[in-house]
């Protein structure tokens, strides 16, 4: 059942490094980051690898495999042709740190910019009243686990490094959409994907959503809805004007 | 020293998980400058795997729920060995915790009338789980963490902590190494919460991460703290059993509170061969009652596939010893055939997704094989119950690291709700002492510094043969096998023989490759810890000479009713842990009287 996995792996660092060939035994079921595993225990004790759950929740074991952009623990080996080479390198967009490693910190910056959770007051009886119908378009964009691959995938950083101070990217495209569409909130985050976020440098494209391993539709759902939003308010400033007094109200 | 990397906080969180992220946010609002240290990224720590719920006797779709049920619940799921108060302050502040989750971003899903919808979850006499489909604890963290984010709190990112410094009994901060670089730092703080979760790593079948190593446990006992029941681990009965990478990885309960069941090879839906004389008078005790109880819970009781974890795991244990096993050593969890597959997809998108990718299991189609699986640890620190203070000065523990809360046994949804209820109040009370110190807070030690650095580096510099791989799967082989979920005490003798070899051997521990986020590095320092708390567990197991939630001795099949007002403690002695033994709590008659009714 066993056989022997031909497994080339990115390792180096921020300075230098270069594909190493490697042999490792794999078994039926396996997935690329037990593969990984097996070869830290057995030939590359110090081969740099970030994991948790593995079971497609946590979103930190993001890399690319085959130059695809994967969660390596649901990349199943029984996708590939058993004599086939399968290449593992870092995400591309990102600085490496080491392996497979990378610097992610660009993520967590742009967290610091998005706005707080402002809700409304209470019902008189001290709940939130809020219907199903009304959640599930917020909980759609909070399956995102983090991953980090759409920010990997978009072509607006992952080709230009100097977008990056203005472009949070389509992770936080949804969670400012996300805010926007939340029963209790009460910002007005429009303006500030448009000035801060950098909704603007989208192309729709659609790779973002293409690679989320959530399943979220970043760009039907997300971004287009959030773009005809900033477009219909930088037109008619009434418009946004009314959409704010009336919101609550409906 | 000059290439330790300092800092100064008034309190240091260890952990950022659901208990760390809520006691950072509470000291906080407390205004103590506070800092978060977790070897993970932030918003991956085990919390986001949490699926089912929290539980909390909102009362939003039965009324008749409240504290003092819940309360009792937790108490009889824990056979009676949890601490009282503890499991009181739970039972009545989880609500509003919940609720504040609300206010700071979540969204759960609804009831009918626009409230936070509950669901049945197993040894909860209600549906009390507040829950988002089966991804309950991404919710959860995530909340906090962009709660955290938006005060600013500091957040320091894989590091992890190796020591706690302490100066004459007093804690003077906590010593560890940034897995990015390997740069040491040294946080100066008087008031450290532990909020490190687990210890599963060190069995071969877990839902946990390779972050379960127990160092939150460890941390405590070295500096001078004590562990309370910890032979009390919970094996939860549905792991998924194949393939074998993804053996362990958990399959939630709420597949059973939403209708699944349990069938032995021969389609039997055996657990009503296991429903013991403690929950009959709630148990249904035919089909028929157990699936009318789904849709009328008044007049009927509970589907036995809803008793306890450490029942149903047992039961599973016993079937596939009898021969009545899945193909791969496990039972089978049916629930295509009982319920729409619109409605599956909808409760359990992520089980679907899961089964689906990994293990090509069509869930809506066809039964999964599931099987016990290390999941959770009932032990931890010994903490005051209302301010989780250990009884180290200055030293706190909140979440699954601290002890007490469950007793022998925890109901599933009784951690997420445990960690923010246990994890603000070591925020404030964490605060609080640090502000009363004033100007007198004790200080480290460079001398000791020195020592851990030498201490951590050793692994780099030492002429052994022990690979930490190697070394780590031996430990794991060696606790699944003889201090697993059933054990005998001649196995415990053996196991604790065996650990003190591993100790020799984990000292003679090499690695490859140098300080840079070096995996194998990390793992040796980590196999310490892990060595300690397995030592605690084999020895306390070894210790209680009767079965008791998670706890099952061939030799002493039964529980007794002496053990049964015991708690086993644990502290260190001579580089090893001694045990000892102390008296429960004494509950109070107000509290005692609720046990009365049926
Ligand atoms: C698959 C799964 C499903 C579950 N489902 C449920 C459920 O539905 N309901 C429920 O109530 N419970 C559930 N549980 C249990 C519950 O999720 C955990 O008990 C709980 O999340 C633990 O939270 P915590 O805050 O104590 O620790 P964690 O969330 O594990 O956080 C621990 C933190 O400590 C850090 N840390 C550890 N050691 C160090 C160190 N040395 N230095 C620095 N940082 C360190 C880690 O990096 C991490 O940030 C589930 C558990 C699993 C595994
Ligand atoms: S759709 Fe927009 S955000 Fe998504 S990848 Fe394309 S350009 Fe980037
Ligand atoms: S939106 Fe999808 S791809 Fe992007 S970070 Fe979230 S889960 Fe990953
Ligand atoms: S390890 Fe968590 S998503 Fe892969």
């Amino acid at each position: 059942m066993g056989y022997d996995l031909q497994l080339r792996v990115w390792r180096g660092d921020a300075a230098k490094g270069d594909f190493i060939d490697f042999t490792v035994e794999a078994e039926e079921g396996e997935v690329v980051l037990d593969v990984l595993h097996r070869l830290q225990a057995t030939q590359a004790g110090d081969l740099a690898v970030r994991w948790n759950c593995k079971a497609g929740k946590c979103g930190s074991c993001s890399m690319e495999v085959n130059g695809h952009p994967r969660l390596s623990c649901m990349t199943r080996l029984s996708d590939f042709d058993r004599a086939e080479t399968i290449s593992v390198s870092p995400l591309r967009t990102f600085p490496v740190i080491k392996d497979l490693v990378t610097d992610v910190s660009f993520n967590y910056e742009k967290a610091k910019e998005v706005p707080a959770f402002a809700p409304r007051p209470k019902d008189p009886d001290g709940t939130y009243r809020m219907m199903q119908e009304d959640v599930e378009r917020g909980q759609e964009f909070r399956k995102c686990i983090e991953c980090w691959l759409c920010q990997n995938t978009c072509h607006v950083i992952r080709d230009h490094e100097e977008n990056k101070p203005a472009f949070a990217g389509p992770r936080y495209f949804i969670r400012y959409a996300e805010l926007d569409m939340h029963p209790l909130d009460t910002n007005d985050r429009r303006t500030l994907t448009d000035k801060q976020a950098g909704i603007g440098l989208c192309n729709i494209t659609k790779c973002c959503t293409e690679v989320c391993p959530e399943g979220i539709k970043i760009t039907d759902n997300g971004i287009i809805p959030m773009k005809e939003r900033v477009a219909d308010r930088k037109y008619d400033p009434l418009v946004w004007l009314g959409s704010k007094i009336f919101r609550r109200g409906e | 020293m000059t290439d330790i990397e300092r800092h100064a906080y008034d309190v240091v969180v260890i952990g950022a998980g659901g208990a760390g992220l809520s006691a950072a946010i509470e000291a906080h609002q407390q205004g103590a400058k506070t800092a978060i240290v977790c070897k993970s990224l932030l918003g991956k720590a085990h919390t986001v795997m949490a699926e089912g719920g929290i539980a909390a006797s909102l009362g939003n779709l039965w009324p008749e729920d409240n504290w003092q049920v819940h309360f009792r619940d937790t108490m009889r799921g824990g056979k009676m060995l949890n601490h009282w108060r503890m499991a009181q302050l739970h039972a009545q502040e989880a609500p509003d915790r919940v609720l504040e989750l609300e206010e700071w971003g979540a969204l759960f899903d609804r009831t009918g009338d626009g409230l936070i919808s509950q669901r049945d979850f197993g040894g909860h006499r209600y549906a009390r789980l507040a829950h988002v489909g089966d991804r309950t604890g991404l919710e959860m963290i995530r909340t906090l963490q962009q709660r955290a984010v938006q005060l600013g709190i500091d957040v320091f990112m894989e590091c992890t902590i190796t020591q706690l410094l302490a100066g004459n009994g007093r804690i003077a901060g906590a010593f560890g190494y940034r897995r990015e670089s390997g740069q040491f730092l040294c946080f100066e703080a008087p008031a450290v919460i532990l909020a490190t979760g687990g210890v599963g790593k060190s069995y071969k079948v877990t839902s946990n991460s390779w972050e379960y190593t127990g160092d939150g446990h460890a941390l405590a006992v070295r500096a001078g703290g004590t562990l309370i029941n910890m032979e009390f681990v919970q094996f939860h009965p549905t792991g998924m059993v194949w393939p074998p990478s993804v053996r362990g990885i958990l399959v939630t309960e709420s597949v059973r509170g939403d209708g699944g069941v349990l069938r032995n090879s021969e389609g039997e839906r055996f657990m009503f061969n296991y429903i013991t004389e403690y929950f009959k008078a709630e148990t249904a005790d035919s089909e028929e009652e157990a699936d009318r109880w789904y849709e009328d819970k008044r007049n009927n009781r509970r589907p036995p596939e809803l008793l306890p974890r450490d029942e149903v795991a047992r039961a599973i244990n016993a079937e596939v010893k009898a021969g009545r096993g899945s193909p791969h050593g496990g039972v089978f969890l049916d629930i295509a055939s009982r319920r729409s597959a619109d409605y599956i997809r909808k409760r359990l998108p992520s089980m679907y997704h899961q089964f689906k990718e990994l293990a090509d299991v069509d869930i809506t189609a066809e039964a999964m094989e599931v099987g016990p699986t290390c999941h959770y640890v009932m032990g931890g620190v010994e903490v005051d119950p209302d301010s989780q203070a250990s009884t180290v000065s200055g030293l706190y523990a909140a979440g699954e690291v601290a002890g007490g809360m469950h007793g022998s046994n925890r109901l599933g949804g009784n951690s997420l709700s445990d960690l923010l209820v246990f994890g603000r109040r070591a925020g404030t009370y964490a605060a609080e002492y640090a502000a009363s110190l004033g100007g007198d807070r004790p200080r480290a030690s460079e001398e000791e510094l020195a020592g851990f650095e030498r201490t951590a580096l050793a692994p780099f510099s030492e002429e052994g043969d022990e690979n930490p791989y190697a070394l780590h799967k031996d430990l794991q082989d060696l606790m699944q096998g003889l201090v697993g979920i059933i054990r005998t005490g001649e196995e415990l003798k053996q196991a604790t023989k065996q650990l003190d070899e591993m100790k020799e051997r984990v000292r003679r521990v090499t690695v490859e490759g140098g300080r840079q986020y070096n995996p194998g590095w990390h793992l040796a320092l980590d196999l310490h810890n892990m060595l300690l708390v397995s030592e605690s567990i084999a020895k306390a197991a070894l210790e209680r000479q009767e079965s008791r939630g998670g706890h099952t001795r061939d030799d002493y099949p039964t529980a007794d009713p002496e053990w049964g007002q015991l708690n086993v403690i644990c502290r260190e002695a001579d580089g090893g842990i001694e045990i000892s033994t102390q008296p429960l709590p004494e509950m109070p008659e107000e509290l005692k009287a609720l046990f009365e009714e049926k």
